[in-house]
């Protein structure tokens, strides 16, 4: 495992990327990849047990999929800063012809990506099928998924939290990005979604909080006290508390940035803050 | 004229019940979904036989489209079964991003498709799927005419590599099609040759097709009729052949107009060929409640009709 400095250093330097992509595109959204930057260096650096090589059929392997594809920014940062694909790709986020589109395709065939999101709603499901086809394998890896707290809106959510459930699925791990916040604005303001948690305990999940959802270690411990309860009977939720736009001061705890790139003075800013680490791409 | 026999009536859905029942015996990566219509879907068997690979979705369609998504990275086949209007519709965004747009080799079956769905009326009877499946990229698109082409309709997908929807039916229609005959996916079949009219026709108006020809036969007209079971990729070459030949179409489905088989050939001719032809199908209606026979009777979608578009055309060539 690598070690606590080198994961921040890394942390630092997907912000850049992040806020390095949307900007030259003058389009993307750096809110919620920002806030899930931490969740993304743990996942992949620490605690996913995954292959070096990318095989659509993850067998044998932990697989990661992005339910709320907005925050490809993050996603794709990391998974090239992970080895996937090469890092100089970063460049081609959101141009014509590239892999790396505005939310993630497999239909482009970039490595680290299993299905398509960015229409909301539908990666729970897609997580359990991945599931169900691991135990069919008698495959003890787990499906981890993260999805957006307003994405929880969509209907089709509890059709799935509902399946889970019902039928047992406990290799899986459903992290919700709880930052509050959705296009429109406060998510309770847009539509209160009333005691989360409480939510998926009433339909018969193993819920997890992690108060700390920016911070390594806290997501670290809290995704490995969730992997420990794996295989229970129960599938497995972690309430992730992030900040939306976390380590750029004027990004924070607002919705303004959930879909608005930097502009060229802002970029600054923001870069300066985050001053560069393991090199730009 | 060739005459073709019905070994005795059976409904299409339960071809695919056998196909499936077939699969899981010999093909282990083959799944099925299912959303609280095992009986109406004829999928007991493969329940029955196969619980670890059965699965049971419960009332929840969008559920069902990315789970059996999911099933697939794992190397799976899943087969969804659900009613036509279920398959496509209510879930069309579901198969779009999840199925179709990532390339997972979902095959979507879908029964009581059509106004052959009979008295459970229009909320039912869908009438638009053809259109919605045909225009998502990458998706084959078949609709079979009888009990034996569903069941090799149902073998053959398994083999396919990509999403397929697979639309059959309700009713107890005639089987004529060769028992255990090779499906080949957009392979038109060649069901009579004639000289004066080419009638291209899908699922249930198949039978329907070849009895107009044997009128028409009487009368002198001599059709020739294709069974195009699958509307996508369509066979643009044995259409083309057909109507160089008789120098009109008809096209036949249990469709609306609009999007369907006949709007596809449509295409192919305006683009190759410009050929007089007339649509069998809906006109842009909803269904209602009524036994399936009245209701083909009522829409116009059969053979009756079909004999009546084709005097039509022919007198436009």
């Amino acid at each position: 495992m690598a070690d606590l400095k080198q994961l921040e250093n890394l942390v630092i330097q997907v912000r850049r990327d992040i806020l390095r992509q949307v900007h030259k595109v003058n389009s993307g959204h750096p809110g919620g990849s920002l806030g899930c930057t931490e969740f993304f260096v743990a996942m992949f650096q620490v605690l996913l047990e995954r292959k070096n090589t990318f095989e659509m059929n993850g067998i044998g392997e932990d697989i990661f999929f992005l339910s709320n594809g907005h925050i490809s920014p993050v996603f794709y940062s990391v998974l090239a800063r992970s080895g996937y694909f090469p890092v100089e790709e970063l460049n081609t986020f959101r141009l014509l012809n590239s892999r790396l589109q505005g939310h993630p395709t497999t239909h482009e065939g970039l490595p680290g990506v299993r299905i398509a999101s960015g229409s909301l709603g539908q990666g729970i499901s897609v997580s359990i099928g991945a599931a169900l086809a691991k135990k069919l394998n008698k495959d003890a890896k787990l499906v981890y998924t993260l999805c957006g707290d307003g994405e929880l809106q969509e209907g089709q959510n509890w059709e799935a939290i509902m399946y889970a459930a019902g039928n047992n699925v406990d290799n899986l791990i459903v992290t919700v990005d709880l930052n509050g916040q959705q296009i429109d604005g406060a998510t309770n303001t847009v539509l209160p979604m009333g005691n989360v948690k409480a939510k998926f305990e009433a339909f018969g999940w193993e819920v997890i909080s992690i108060k700390e959802g920016n911070n390594l270690e806290a997501i670290i411990e809290g995704m490995n006290k969730a992997k420990s309860k794996t295989g229970n009977q129960k599938p497995i939720c972690v309430l992730l508390h992030t900040v939306m736009g976390n380590g750029v001061d004027f990004m924070m705890h607002t919705h303004a940035w959930h879909g608005k790139a930097p502009n060229d003075a802002q970029l600054e800013i923001a870069l300066a803050q985050n001053a560069e680490t393991l090199g730009d791409y | 004229m060739k005459k073709y026999t019905n070994t005795g009536s059976k409904d299409t859905r339960s071809g695919f019940g056998a196909g499936l029942t077939e699969l899981g015996q010999t093909n282990p990566n083959v799944v099925a979904l299912c959303a609280d219509l095992i009986g109406s879907l004829k999928m007991d068997d493969f329940k029955k036989n196969h619980p670890e690979r059965f699965f049971q979705i419960g009332i929840a369609e969008a559920n069902m489209m990315g789970i059996a998504a999911g099933l697939t990275i794992g190397g799976k086949i899943p087969f969804t079964g659900t009613f036509a209007n279920f398959s496509t519709g209510r879930v069309y965004d579901q198969i779009r991003q999840s199925i179709a747009y990532s390339d997972k080799n979902v095959k979507i079956c879908a029964s009581h498709a059509g106004l052959t769905l009979g008295e459970d009326g229009a909320t039912h009877q869908i009438l638009e799927d053809i259109g919605l499946m045909k225009m998502l990229p990458g998706m084959t698109v078949i609709n079979t005419c009888d009990y034996n082409q569903t069941k090799a309709a149902t073998l053959a997908i398994a083999e396919h590599q990509g999403p397929v929807y697979l639309r059959f039916g309700r009713p107890s229609v005639p089987n004529f099609t060769p028992e255990n005959g090779k499906f080949e996916i957009g392979k038109a079949v060649l069901l009579h040759e004639g000289t004066d009219v080419t009638i291209v026709a899908t699922g249930h108006l198949v039978w329907e097709a070849l009895e107009a020809c044997a009128t028409l036969d009487d009368a002198g007209i001599s059709a020739e009729v294709i069974n195009i079971h699958t509307i996508k990729p369509l066979d643009n070459d044995a259409i083309l052949k057909s109507v160089k030949k008789t120098g009109c179409i008809v096209t036949a489905e249990e469709h609306n107009f609009l999007g369907g088989l006949g709007e596809s050939v449509a295409r192919v001719l305006a683009e190759n060929l410009p050929t007089p032809q007339e649509l069998v199908a809906t006109q842009d209606t909803f269904g209602e409640s009524g036994t399936p026979a009245q209701l083909m009777e009522k829409y116009g979608l059969n053979a009756e009709a079909i004999v009546k578009a084709v005097k039509k055309v022919i007198s436009r060539k």
